[in-house]
């Protein structure tokens, strides 16, 4: 336990070094935004529900992928060693895990206010979208953290990363756009428990699968 | 001789199922009619692919277990002929569905889910080329292969049963061949009907194999 919360200090620590990797991240995720905004070229309110749901998950789901991605990816080779001498890989892949959701939540939060901003924010059942974009954070970060790990072994792996979890994102993503569209809706909560209930399920799915498969990832 | 029952079988099941497809009396359905039918060539495909997928995931398994190269061989080889009946089960599907629903991609939940079915193994495909290493690749594989299936369950088992809105045959209120539909004189053929091509995908993966392990021979 004590591990994991240095491993996660560290991944901070590191992240804080670095700040150009979070600040790209960040603007990354704002010039995207803003070039949504321009395309579509309306003004504040004025695209649907519909639109407005799907294309802040496509943005999320790209932030995502450029900024998880580089977890395993970007580190040296050597520094990677010398982490497996101090810890047991389950630690390490669970504090990835926990510290890439956080990383994914607060870059969530951010698109979701600058978002708002530029094209309006229709949501009724405000506290029920933020429980989606926490469980939905948590969920792509950790299956992205683990492809990650996958796409690093091979050369191309900037590529890679796409083509792996692209497929394996759907099904989340598509209960995730159910989810926050219901809370956009201001459906009523009791209608649609069954899905935040299987958005929990998948999550548990991809970390507990993770956890297992680890190990076997950083031998080679 | 010992061996050679099950081909024997996987050939008198195939030309019964073939011949009993086609030429047996069917129940009548409204807007089905005589391509019920496509039951015995299509439904079947999917089971196909889905028994010998799950045999793919149990042989990544245990080469992650025992690291013999053998049961990598049999992995990658069952997800190939997987793949092959994901390919057939759609193209059998698109051919009906042009008859019955009047256009081959009508955006259907199962058709859908079926496409990312393809787009997840083809992806291990990819990645399985992309690495060098035998070793590498074979444990990479194996790792992406069970992290896949973890993510396909939900998509194939859970999501299309969520929504009502399958055009599918015993969905969203359709005529169909669910349990009390599903007649015995189509049971007859439909039980055999899969035994039987997954035992021609098992035969196909056996010739497979064994050209690999020629090939490996010969390089060595």
């Amino acid at each position: 336990m004590n591990q994991i919360l240095s491993l996660i200090s560290k991944e901070f620590r590191s992240e804080w070094r670095q700040k150009y990797a979070l600040n790209g991240m960040l603007l990354y995720l704002a010039s995207t935004i803003f070039v949504c905004y321009m395309s579509f070229n309306v003004k504040v309110g004025a695209i649907q529900g519909l639109t407005w749901n799907a294309l802040f998950w496509i943005i999320i789901l790209f932030a995502g992928v450029n900024s998880v991605a580089k977890s395993f990816i970007q580190e040296a080779n050597g520094r990677l060693l010398y982490y497996y001498t101090l810890a047991k890989p389950e630690q390490i892949i669970i504090s990835k895990i926990i510290y890439y959701s956080l990383l994914m939540i607060g870059l969530t939060l951010v698109g979701y206010f600058f978002y708002s901003v530029v094209m309006g924010n229709p949501i009724e059942d405000k506290p029920m979208f933020l429980l989606t974009v926490i469980l939905a954070s948590t969920g792509l970060a950790s299956a992205l953290t683990m492809l990650s790990g996958i796409a690093s072994k091979a050369p191309n792996s900037s590529t890679l990363i796409a083509v792996l979890s692209f497929p394996v994102m759907i099904p989340m993503l598509l209960v995730i756009i159910k989810c926050s569209r219901n809370a956009l809706d201001g459906i009523d909560r009791s209608q649609y428990l069954d899905q935040i209930g299987t958005l929990v399920g998948i999550n548990a799915i991809i970390i507990a699968v993770s956890y297992l498969l680890f190990p076997y990832l950083w031998r080679s | 001789m010992k061996k050679r029952w099950w081909k024997i079988l996987c050939v008198v099941l195939l030309v019964y199922v073939i011949l009993g497809a086609l030429l047996f009396e069917v129940p009548r359905l409204a807007i089905l009619n005589e391509t019920i039918r496509n039951l015995h060539f299509h439904v079947t495909m999917w089971f196909g692919m889905i028994i010998l997928l799950t045999v793919s995931v149990v042989y990544a398994i245990k080469y992650l277990r025992s690291n013999k190269i053998e049961h990598d061989h049999y992995s990658v080889e069952f997800a190939n002929a997987g793949v092959l009946f994901g390919i057939l089960g759609i193209t059998t599907g698109a051919i009906w569905a042009n008859f019955t629903w009047g256009e081959p991609w009508s955006g259907d939940p199962k058709q859908n889910s079926s496409a990312i079915a393809l787009l997840i193994y083809l992806a291990y495909l990819v990645l399985r080329n992309s690495l060098e290493d035998q070793q590498q690749k074979a444990r990479v594989s194996a790792i992406y292969n069970v992290f896949a299936f973890a993510a396909l369950i939900p998509l194939l088992f859970i999501l299309p049963r969520m929504t009502d809105s399958s055009l599918h045959p015993g969905n969203g209120g359709n005529p169909g061949f669910n349990a009390y539909d599903l007649d015995s004189r189509l049971r007859m053929i439909f039980y055999p009907a899969i035994i039987g091509w997954a035992l021609l995908g098992t035969w196909l993966v056996s010739l497979r194999v064994r050209i690999r392990k020629i090939k490996t021979a010969l390089e060595d």
